[in-house]
């Protein structure tokens, strides 16, 4: 692998064939304006492309459902209250993290069926080494332990996936009971353990200044629009065209409104009594920003590079000199340690860890991917689509939970949405596949 | 004659029982198509898997600008300078076509891509084969046709200063302008000084493009001939077996 820079192979200048000939331009999808800019967008949708355009539909849909169906059936808005906005962003936000997680593994056309009880034996273990009573350690080792506890699991299930080459549905269902036993036995049967950690707590339970919430969309705008910068420089020093600028504008004036939509409507009072509730939860920023790390590793290095290779063709990944074992070990572990962090999240939410901990929360994790538009089948998705859908599955449960239906009525229709988001995902890959077969 | 780019003596390779290859002699110039034909099982995919280094040799000698190498994985053989196009074309779908021509050694600038640079390489290496039927480097592979595909992964192997590329059957599932096209391909990369191995079926390309014939035969290297000093009907006969070469070796 030569890092020097290398002049192209250029063919000999005598040898008139191979010079270019006239229509023999090849474009890079950057030139043109805004509009042809758009027009190339809608083709890439029309031909299966959609990403996370079928879950941004579905979540407006249904915000505007169950805000129509609050007023109807309650004769009062419940659910587009400013109180249930922040509310559903710390429901949903164990629920994004994990989906996120699992895009590391199903990337690579794997699966981790024990992900969410992965993030219960660390658990375990971080509230029985915080115990006041007990070891009494301090929680920023034990938040350590609890990773590290993550990285263990993940390099176990790596293990056996990548270097032994057991399926890792075989492997992570194994786990999945097994690891369910590890979390009893740290617990003691029927043992419910409250976290008392402050800081912890403080996550999902407090928030930002209001003007901290500010500062964090400023951050966010100015992070965008240095990389933006930073990506046409680089293409300018390499003499490749760049896409119109407006296109940065556009992408930031979008960043703008929504995060101003969202940020504002945080920063108002949301309680109904007189100690006063308002800013950006904790959780937000910090799942925001393992979003934007874990997209850049993924859009930008070798190692997202290769998981998206080898979930796309892992013979030919292998063939061009990537280690593939060492990719598929790796994603596993980073998949279980930001399994762990998700269930940070839901232990501060929920107050304290049983041993049920991370047991139902898998399958819906899994869910939200393939609602989010990331392919089980491997190379195909975004963190961000993941988080979208994760937030889609939120707000059906948020939802319907405000309207007092019965429990059996979330699973029945977030079942049925997942389906639908399947079967467009599926219609989107014979779209593009036929495509495949066109000469 | 000049020195050839990389010789093979002797090469052995067995799965198990099965010996698929005995002992095979092969040489290949830079500048020169050197083809590889025979039946089905003659051993031609174990002979370049062997080059490629997936599937090393189990004995024999690898002579590569005449020093002896050991091609045990992809990366050494990459190393070299020694590309293979494979039939089931080696490229990910998911990805576009600069993602696929430098997977494996892209280029960046401190711990992130330099996509534009990659972009500048990919383009320029198109141009440089006369590519015009691709219109945008940042197509997905899965968009492109059988012919374009061929064309991306051929281009891939030259992206790195190949000094052998290995096309294994890079025409068989093409229609006959998209062969006539990658057989031009083929031609001009070894008018540009690269020692091209070409495996074929198909003896009327073969005839169309190679400089060299090589004809192995149930895991033997039956004949080793130039392409002028034969003709169609002997090659056959080599092939099945139904006649024998006594010529000196090429």
């Amino acid at each position: 692998m030569s890092t020097t820079p290398q002049a192209p192979s250029t063919p000999p200048s005598t040898d008139t064939t191979s010079l270019p000939a006239e229509g023999g331009f090849i474009g890079s999808g950057q030139e043109g304006g805004v509009l042809d800019q758009a027009r190339a967008y809608v083709q890439r949708v029309r031909s299966g492309e959609m990403g996370a355009l079928p879950a941004i539909g579905g979540l407006v849909v249904l915000v505007l459902l169950f805000t129509l169906l609050s007023e109807v059936l309650l004769g009062q808005q419940y659910f587009l209250t400013e109180r249930n906005f922040a509310n559903l962003l710390t429901q949903a936000a164990s629920l994004v993290m994990l989906a996120m997680a699992l895009v590391f593994v199903i990337l690579l056309g794997e699966i981790d069926l024990s992900a969410g009880v992965t993030s219960g034996v660390a658990l375990s273990a971080f509230v029985v080494l915080t115990k006041p009573d007990g070891v009494n350690m301090n929680w920023i080792p034990a938040l350590i332990i609890a990773l590290l506890t993550g990285l263990l699991i993940g390099t176990f299930i790596g293990f056996f996936v990548a270097r032994v080459g057991i399926p890792s549905f075989v492997v992570t269902l194994g786990l999945f009971i097994g690891l369910q036993g590890v979390t009893l036995i740290l617990l003691g049967a029927g043992g419910v353990f409250r976290i008392q950690i402050p800081e912890i707590l403080a996550i999902q339970n407090s928030n930002l200044p209001v003007w901290g919430g500010w500062v964090m969309l400023a951050v966010i705008l100015l992070v965008s629009f240095g990389m933006s910068m930073w990506d046409r420089t680089l293409r300018t020093r390499a003499g490749v065209p760049n896409r119109t600028i407006a296109l940065v504008w556009l992408k930031l004036g979008v960043i703008a409104a929504v995060g101003g939509f969202v940020v504002g409507v945080l920063s108002v009072n949301r309680s109904s009594s007189i100690k006063v509730i308002e800013g950006v939860p904790i959780v937000v920023p910090i799942v925001l920003l393992i979003l934007w790390v874990g997209t850049f590793v993924l859009d930008r290095t070798k190692f997202g590079r290769y998981i998206y290779a080898i979930g796309g063709n892992a013979e030919a990944a292998r063939r061009s000199g990537v280690k593939v074992i060492t990719i598929r070990w790796a994603a596993f572990i980073v998949c279980s340690v930001l399994a762990v962090v998700s269930g940070v999240f839901s232990a501060s939410k929920v107050g304290s860890v049983n041993a049920g901990f991370g047991v139902d929360i898998v399958l819906s994790g899994v869910a939200a991917a393939v609602v989010g538009g990331v392919s089980l089948f491997g190379g195909r998705g975004r963190l961000m689509h993941a988080a979208i859908g994760a937030l889609v599955i939120a707000v059906i449960a948020n939802g319907l939970g405000l309207l007092n239906l019965p429990a059996g009525v979330n699973y029945i229709v977030t079942g049925g949405v997942l389906v639908l988001a399947a079967t467009v995902d599926a219609v989107s890959r014979v779209r593009a596949g036929g495509s495949l077969f066109r000469t | 004659m000049d020195e050839p780019l990389i010789e093979l003596s002797g090469i052995l390779k067995s799965f198990g029982p099965v010996n698929v290859l005995k002992g095979v002699n092969l040489k290949a110039y830079s500048g020169k198509v050197t083809a590889l034909v025979g039946d089905n099982g003659a051993g031609k995919s174990t002979l370049i898997k062997g080059l490629a280094g997936v599937q090393p040799y189990d004995g024999g000698t690898v002579r590569f600008e005449g020093r002896e190498v050991h091609l045990h994985t992809p990366r050494e053989a990459s190393h070299l300078g020694i590309e293979v196009v494979y039939q089931d074309l080696a490229l990910c779908d998911n990805l576009d076509i600069v993602q696929n021509m430098f997977l494996g050694r892209e280029e960046s600038a401190g711990v992130i891509f330099d996509e534009g640079r990659m972009e500048r390489e990919a383009s320029e290496t198109l141009r440089s084969l006369s590519v015009r039927t691709v219109k945008s480097v940042r197509q997905k592979v899965s968009s492109l046709s059988g012919g374009q595909r061929q064309t991306v992964a051929i281009a891939r192997s030259v992206l790195k200063k190949a000094k052998l590329v290995i096309l294994d059957e890079p025409t068989a599932a093409l229609g006959v302008a998209q062969t006539e096209q990658v057989l031009n391909l083929v031609r001009r990369l070894a008018d540009q000084g690269v020692a091209v191995i070409i495996i074929s079926h198909n003896l009327q390309d073969v005839f169309k493009v190679a400089d060299y014939i090589n004809v192995l035969y149930l895991g033997t290297m039956v004949a080793s001939i130039a392409t002028a000093d034969t003709t169609s009907d002997d090659v056959v006969g080599y092939i099945t077996g139904s006649k024998t070469y006594d010529g000196a070796s090429a």
